[in-house]
């Protein structure tokens, strides 16, 4: 029997960075708002502080911080035809283990999408004609909001996140420094960028030698003490290369517990309840509204969360499965393209170059999660696709994050024997040698290239796994192939002495080998209603108090990581119902 | 908290009175300072007695395999002298033997292997070497008549290389490309994880590659790009 | 304030001394004219009070830090607090307007009581630091007493010395220890002029934490605000030595350190975090400004820095700190913004007294949270990594490095910090 608790203005689901900045919000408006998070609580000083944190064994190989398989995975095929399998074991789902999310073990990259990555269809149309933009496989739809709408929205979460960057454009005019091709910022990072450490010394003189833009990535690694607009302290990062399923024992990694949860804790008109996983939400009979959400506690017991407002802002996939599971809108069909549930998953088309060098010292150790150099010459829609078999790009990147032994041992020459001891002969040569190009590539969704629930297999509380069905858009491999032999190009100017280029988009989709964990899609956002589950305020079209946040809401991935723009859309939403729901419930937006 | 007035209860609430609920339920920030007993790190001290690799086969079939992917030579001890061997025991005892973190549930369907594009299992790891330890086991005395353990190092390395290739099979039971990979994992997690986890001794995989340790701050060093800093490494836990 | 109740155990033995002494010299301490300014008709619980009033008496609440001690659960000011003594348990009154509280009270009363110990039921443990309260002007007591009939009462039936042990359950006994420590008179200064003293002597109470004590609890007036042990803390010197006091800080630093916290070098945890978040942070920037003039003013101990020790004996240690402390507390010692302590210049770091720099090592701790300030990050607790010894090695290294100097730190003081606070024992490891 469910039993149920007293009723909240506002109920949360899933305490990551969605989640922690809209209860900020929230809060700080006078609602009171419950937290529902499947994690256990973690925090810096008390679970991963810095003495505990560099154990490569502990959260990288068996990846402690995250959810494991075990409790949170998906089942996947390429094709409508083939019957879907279940991911076994860790790939490309990362999710957060505790409270926090993902955004507790990250890796802090600080990226805003680009005003492109906003508008695929429309701008294509308008530069290359319709043909481009609808060559029968690919779906591509527009976001609903511009980044120029959502520029004010990306400042307040780099404010909030303390951000370490060096803009390339304020207020339309071009710095001479940081990223030339980035959109237009009201303000340059509330920090300074992190150091350059040697790889990126030996891209960046390469790059520059080849006429090609690099520039610091902004990382949510911080340069230097900080305090942000909530008046929470951070550290400055010391470079010590654990971060990327890691915590951060030095307060120096933006995260919920870093930025937000000093604040939010304390405030008297919040609770969290941890160890509780929502499974379902509740509708009201008129079919108009949802009532609350029902979750299952440590102790196996069912119980229902009401509240006015609901707020979805959990992983991509959860976000995706409550919705299916719950019955609430259409769920995507993709033999008729008709349905929004699950609609447009996208993922990331990643290609690269490993590198190895001759009596340098690259020295991997020093790092930060997020810290590298990049090249957008290659990115979005930077350069002409007039002649091109593609449209996108990606950010063909360096990075300087960590010299983790047991991960690198892979990164040998071409060539190399694996074991015995011409192996630990190759690796006490190369370890402190080797260097990677990485192209984040962008991901165009496609017709068939979707989300359901499983029709076989089911999770520890009996509900059906969410199905994922998806292969690259041959647009997306074609961009792949030609960022790879960018990155080649690249690598041999930066005097590597071995090269070995890769393309994880010349062999289906899986998601067993991590090519890139950015899943995205599901409750697309837009401005029309048979082709987005939510409103570009991310209210649900059918469901006027209803609110779904996250990764889930992008129509179309860009070549970046996600977070940042999950920060923007966030603040975005819980500004919209702070100022503008709450005194008059019902669609922001009419659709 | 004026717009808490503005909200109106939507939709079809009931009317009933809430019922108290015991849950996880968290207001304020926590004043406890402890470590969370969860999060202390387990360094795992072996003893001498052997939880998984009981049978002295095995053992030795472990520590052949081990010391021919990670021999002795001028750059530093074998797996098993850095106790490789024990650590794969703990490791196999606890939660990664178990396959906890893995989604196990059956069936396992006929197209699994070629659509993730990597074997899958619903076995344990340790499962999966008790049934590959055998079969190897089987497989050498069957091809020499001898035991794996007792074959000449290039013969050993034969079958290793074999294996990795996928040209040596050893049975319907077992996945030998993949068998093949988690002992190759698993001697290297134990050759370079912190020595707390009983393997990597004296550190002695982290001087082979010069990689500092359990080290958290290299500020003092960041600024001396492409320079050898020749930093000793440093375990988790120091000795007293 | 907060730091008695650390306090209030140890007091509770004067009971033994002054059971034999309570007699006629209590005439003194108990003469009460002082409290003829204030009316002995009208109850807390039917006062009605002045809007004006009840805002200043907010204030002087505030300096006095009444809830810290009289909040336990129960609603605020509704006591239940428990003090620990090795003479039994000591629990804190309900200051509420309730009957079960001191509703029936007259202002009087209320006068008696905070400034000269002398309450409902007898007299109270100088755990209620009556010693400090003394100073209040009857102005600042008439405001408080207004404010003090705004709280909203709660019926809170609380046996103080239930818990205590015969004779310590005799609540005269305490006229002997006002009889040899109790000065009865108000403050002896200009409290607007003096505004900074009459502050730290009055509601502040500093001295109750930072002057060290006899054997019989009382403060030591001639060592007066030069450090004192609280036992599981230890409050340093705050006076104007430039080695372990405030001298070498700017008023500035101090005042904003008391309002949020932290000056960007030290940073108050364990029971000063306490202090600045229910009390200090609430003061007046020109209330802060007038005790930093006055610390800075006070004469201090005679302590100067000794040489530092030799650099060979501090390497251990000083791979310890880049390993383990430096992430947060600087390379350089230079701390970690607002959040974490810097080590340089911190003259906390120099006491003689380490319990607070082993207590953090073993326990961990957390740093205030005030509202310029919220963070109120962790320290982390070391004691399953490293030794007393190793412990002792680091607060070497920190304590003689970037301009430190200090006496080397005895490892049997970390062992006993260790036992004393229940701490666990080094993990052990493979050899």
């Amino acid at each position: 029997m469910t039993t149920k608790r007293q009723k909240a203005d506002v109920v949360i689901v899933g305490l990551g960075w969605s989640g922690a900045l809209m209860a900020e919000e929230l809060t700080r408006a006078g609602l009171n708002v419950v937290a529902i998070d499947r994690g256990a609580w973690t925090d810096t000083s008390t679970h991963t502080p810095p003495s505990v944190d560099p154990d490569e064994l502990r959260w990288s190989q068996r990846k402690e911080l995250l959810s494991p398989p075990r409790d949170n995975t998906a089942t996947f095929r390429n094709t409508l035809d083939q019957t879907a399998i279940p991911t076994r074991n860790w790939g490309v789902f990362e999710l957060g283990g505790g409270v926090g999310g993902a955004g507790f073990h990250w890796a802090g990259m600080g990226w805003r999408f680009s005003p492109w990555d906003f508008e695929v269809r429309k701008q294509t149309i308008e530069r290359y004609g319709l043909a481009k933009a609808e060559d029968g496989e690919l779906q591509l739809q527009d976001w609903g909001v511009t980044y120029d709408e959502l520029e004010p929205f990306y400042d307040r979460w780099e404010r909030i996140a303390g951000v370490s960057g060096r803009a390339g454009v304020i207020k339309g005019e071009k710095t001479g420094v940081g990223n030339p091709f980035e959109g237009s910022r009201s303000r340059d990072y509330p920090t300074p960028a992190l150091k350059t450490l040697r790889a990126m010394e030996l891209f960046n003189d390469a790059t520059n030698r080849m006429g090609l833009n690099p520039f610091t990535i902004p990382t949510a690694n911080l340069s230097e003490p900080y305090v942000n607009p909530l008046g929470v302290s951070m550290g400055a990062c010391s470079y010590c290369g654990f971060c990327l399923y890691f915590g951060c024992g030095n307060f120096s990694k933006s995260s919920p517990q870093a930025c937000i949860f000093p604040v939010l804790m304390r405030r008297p008109n919040f609770t969290v309840l941890t160890k509780s996983c929502v499974t379902r939400l509740t509708k009201a009979n008129d079919g108009k509204t949802v009532t609350g959400a029902v979750y299952v506690d440590e102790q196996g017991n069912e119980v229902e969360q009401p509240a006015d407002i609901v707020i979805l802002t959990a992983f991509m996939m959860d976000n995706t499965r409550i919705l299916l599971h719950s019955g609430i809108s259409k769920p995507y069909d993709p033999r008729d393209q008709t349905g929004v549930v699950g609609r447009n998953f996208t993922f990331q088309t990643v290609s690269g170059t490993d590198m190895w060098f001759e009596d340098d010292n690259i020295n991997p150790f020093i790092g930060a999660g997020a810290l590298g150099s990049q090249i957008d010459d290659y990115n979005g829609d930077n350069f002409d696709h007039s002649d091109l078999d593609f449209i996108g790009g990606a950010g063909i990147l360096t990075l300087s994050r960590d010299g983790l032994p047991i991960a690198k041992a892979n990164a040998l020459p071409p060539g190399t024997q694996r074991w015995g001891s011409e192996f630990k002969k190759s690796y006490a040569k190369y370890y402190r040698n080797y260097a990677t190009i990485f192209n984040q590539g962008c991901s165009m969704p496609t017709k068939t290239g979707y989300m359901d629930l499983d029709p076989n297999f089911k999770d520890k509380f009996g509900v059906p796994l969410l199905r994922l069905t998806y292969d690259y858009a041959q647009s997306d491999r074609n961009m792949a192939k030609f960022t790879m032999d960018r990155s080649l190009e690249i690598a041999r100017e930066m005097g590597a002495s071995h090269v070995n280029g890769f393309n994880f988009a010349d062999k289906p989709f899986t998601t067993a080998i991590v090519a890139s964990d950015h899943v995205i899609g599901g409750v697309p956002m837009g401005a029309d209603r048979p082709t987005s589950a939510v409103n570009p305020y991310l209210q649900s079209w059918d469901c006027h108090n209803l609110f779904v946040v996250g990764a889930s809401a992008f129509p179309t991935n860009a070549g970046y990581n996600p977070t940042g723009t999950v920060g923007a859309l966030a603040i975005r939403t819980a500004r919209a119902i702070a100022d503008t729901y709450v005194k008059n419930p019902g669609a922001l937006v009419e659709g | 908290m004026n717009r808490r007035g503005a909200l109106f209860s939507l939709g079809a609430m009931a009317a009933a009175a809430a019922t108290p609920v015991r849950a996880l339920e968290m207001k304020g920030y926590p004043t406890d300072m402890s470590m969370d007993p969860a999060f202390l790190p387990r360094p795992a001290i072996h003893g001498g007695s052997f939880q998984v690799l009981t049978a002295d086969i095995d053992r030795r079939t472990v520590t052949a395999v081990f010391d021919r992917l990670i021999p002795a030579d001028d750059l530093g001890a074998s797996a098993s002298e850095a106790g490789c061997v024990e650590f794969l025991d703990m490791q196999l005892a606890g939660p990664f033997g178990e396959g906890a973190s893995l989604y196990r549930k059956g069936p396992k369907l006929p197209n699994e292997d070629e659509l993730a594009q990597t074997p899958q299992f619903i076995e344990t790891p340790r499962e999966r070497y008790a049934t590959g330890l055998a079969a190897l086991e089987a497989f050498a005395q069957k091809t020499e008549g001898a035991s794996f353990a007792d074959l000449p190092e290039p013969r050993q390395d034969a079958i290793l290389k074999g294996m990795e290739d996928g040209t040596v099979d050893l049975g319907p039971d077992v996945n030998t490309k993949a068998f093949f990979e988690l002992m190759l994992i698993n001697v290297r997690e134990g050759y370079f994880s912190d020595p707390i986890y009983g393997g990597n001794k004296d550190m002695v995989g982290w001087k082979m590659i010069g990689f500092p340790g359990a080290r958290y701050d290299y500020r003092l060093y960041a600024d001396r790009t492409g320079e050898d800093l020749g930093l000793e490494p440093v375990s988790l836990i120091p000795r007293d | 304030m907060a730091n008695w109740k650390a306090i209030g155990g140890s007091v509770a033995v004067v009971a033994a001394v002054a059971a034999a002494g309570a007699g006629w010299w209590a005439y003194d301490t108990l003469e009460t004219s002082r409290s003829d300014v204030a009316d002995d008709r009208v109850t807390l619980a039917d006062f009605k009070a002045d809007p004006e009033a009840v805002a200043r008496g907010e204030y002087v609440m505030r300096t006095g830090d009444c809830a810290a001690c009289h909040t336990k659960g129960m609603g605020d000011f509704a006591g239940g607090y428990e003090i620990a003594t090795p003479f039994g348990v000591l629990v804190s009154s309900n200051i509420t307007p309730d009957a079960t509280g001191i509703g029936a009270m007259t202002e009087r009363d209320f006068f008696n009581a905070l400034r000269q110990g002398i309450g409902q039921h007898g007299l109270l443990y100088p755990a209620m630091p009556y010693t400090a309260y003394k100073n209040l002007t009857d102005g600042d007591m008439h405001d408080l007493w207004a404010y003090m009939s705004t709280v909203p009462p709660v019926r809170n039936d609380i046996d103080e010395t239930a818990g205590m042990r015969f004779p310590f359950n005799i609540r005269l006994a305490m006229a002997g220890w006002d009889m040899l420590f109790f000065e009865n008179t108000g403050f002896d200064g200009d409290p607007v002029a003096d505004r900074g003293r009459y502050i730290v002597d009055g509601g502040g109470h500093c001295s109750a934490c930072h002057s060290p004590r006899n054997l019989l609890s009382a403060e030591v007036s001639s060592k007066y605000l030069q450090g004192g042990s609280l036992g599981t803390s230890y409050a340093p010197e705050i006076t104007s030595n430039e080695y372990l006091g405030v001298g070498g800080q700017s008023v500035e630093s101090i005042a904003q350190y008391l309002r949020t916290g932290t000056d960007g070098v030290a940073v108050a945890a364990g029971p000063m975090a306490e202090a600045v978040e229910h009390s200090l942070q609430y003061l007046s920037d020109e209330d802060l400004t007038a005790m930093a003039t006055y610390l800075k003013s006070v004469p201090g101990s005679d302590a100067v820095a000794p040489p530092p020790l030799a650099a060979d004996s501090l390497k251990q240690g000083a791979l310890e700190y880049e390993i383990s402390c430096s992430a947060c507390h600087g390379p350089r010692g230079e701390g970690m913004g607002l959040l974490a302590p810097a080590f340089a210049g911190n003259a906390a770091m120099l006491a003689p007294d380490i319990t607070n720099l082993s207590h953090a090592l073993m326990v961990g701790g957390r740093a205030s949270s005030t509202h310029e300030n919220p963070t109120g990050a962790g320290m982390p607790s070391f004691a399953w990594k490293y030794t007393d010894a190793q412990m002792a090695e680091i607060l070497d290294y920190v304590r003689n490095s970037w301009g430190n100097a200090a006496p080397p730190v005895k490892v049997e003081d970390i062992a006993k910090m260790r036992a004393d606070s229940g701490a666990r024992d080094k993990l052990s490891i493979p050899q």
